[in-house]
């Protein structure tokens, strides 16, 4: 295999490069998918012979809980690249992931709520999935908190680093929590090995919005990294020319 | 169309108010994660431009 793009990695001045190529396309495709998916699932698929129209909160529901654990597991991967290689971009990656993560955990547990009323008659349970995407929720907090409290970049990238590796033993408990214990919540809808027990016309949309949502986390956090290199490296000349450049470009 | 009118699609079965606030509270949150980096980048290319004129004026 051929690792040269994980040392060019290593070098925020062609990650700012590249992503400013990238980032018009994964925009332009989170939009549309993020249209297309809630178009479809809000008024074209058919509704649930149980939960009638409510099950339409799948679609938000769905994938910001899926995004909220890939978030998490890719800062638990950034916190070991990061403490391993000592790559500069791997801190940047954990701090600005962790903000976007901390909003889909908020909104998987808001749209769950919000779900839960008409579907089991309660707003929250303490029930084990639940509780345990709240804890998720706190680690967030903690991975923030922290790394605004520590004013050395390097001591802080490095305890951040490693509450995100500890707390990845959430990320199980969360996917397996409806099966180890009786809860409310219902079981996974999508499995690697099984084919879905929806029809089609239902998890087609789902897809499209999971897709739409990775492409939305990939824009974001684009934005958000290429933002915070241009920050940390202010001294360097390639980011004094491209200040330069872009202070120029609009007088 | 799995709805007959628009006013049906507006009430979603009696669901309209949980449906409708979820996906009302999602487009907010989306928004906001968009908004955010973007006047952070103005704000900051704001103060740049400042620093760089308070530099040539020296």
């Amino acid at each position: 295999m051929n690792w040269t793009w994980f040392h060019k990695l290593g070098s925020p001045k062609w990650f700012y490069e590249i992503s400013g190529r990238w980032l018009p396309w994964l925009s332009g495709a989170a939009v549309v998918l993020l249209l297309v998916g809630s178009v479809w699932g809000l008024a074209f698929a058919p509704q649930d012979y149980q939960q009638g129209n409510s099950f339409r909160i799948i679609y938000l529901h769905v994938p910001t809980a899926i995004l909220a654990q890939s978030i998490y597991v890719m800062l638990a991967v950034a916190g070991v690249v990061g403490l391993v290689w000592k790559m500069k971009l791997a801190d940047v990656a954990l701090q600005q992931a962790a903000p976007i993560g901390a909003w889909m955990t908020f909104l998987a547990l808001l749209t769950g709520a919000v779900w839960g009323k008409p579907t089991w008659g309660a707003w929250w349970v303490w029930d084990a999935r639940l509780t345990a995407m709240l804890i998720l929720l706190f680690l967030y907090f903690g991975i923030i908190a922290l790394g605004n409290a520590i004013t050395n970049r390097d001591s802080a990238a490095k305890a951040c680093a490693v509450l995100a590796i500890v707390g990845v033993v959430n990320i199980p408990i969360i996917k397996y929590s409806v099966e180890w214990w009786n809860t409310l919540h219902q079981p996974a809808t999508f499995r690697l090995t099984e084919k879905p027990a929806m029809p089609p016309e239902m998890w087609l949309p789902l897809l499209v919005m999971v897709i739409g949502f990775y492409c939305f986390l990939g824009a974001v956090l684009l934005m958000r990294m290429r933002l915070e290199i241009l920050k940390r490296e202010a001294r360097t000349s390639w980011v004094r020319a491209e200040l330069r450049a872009q202070v120029e470009g609009r007088p | 169309m799995s709805f007959a009118s628009f006013s049906e699609f507006l009430a979603m079965g009696n669901h309209g108010v949980y449906v409708w606030t979820s996906y009302g509270a999602g487009l907010v949150v989306l928004l906001l994660n968009v908004a955010l980096p973007l006047l952070g980048r103005r704000r900051y290319l704001q103060d740049e431009a400042r620093r760089l004129r308070r530099e040539e004026m020296k």
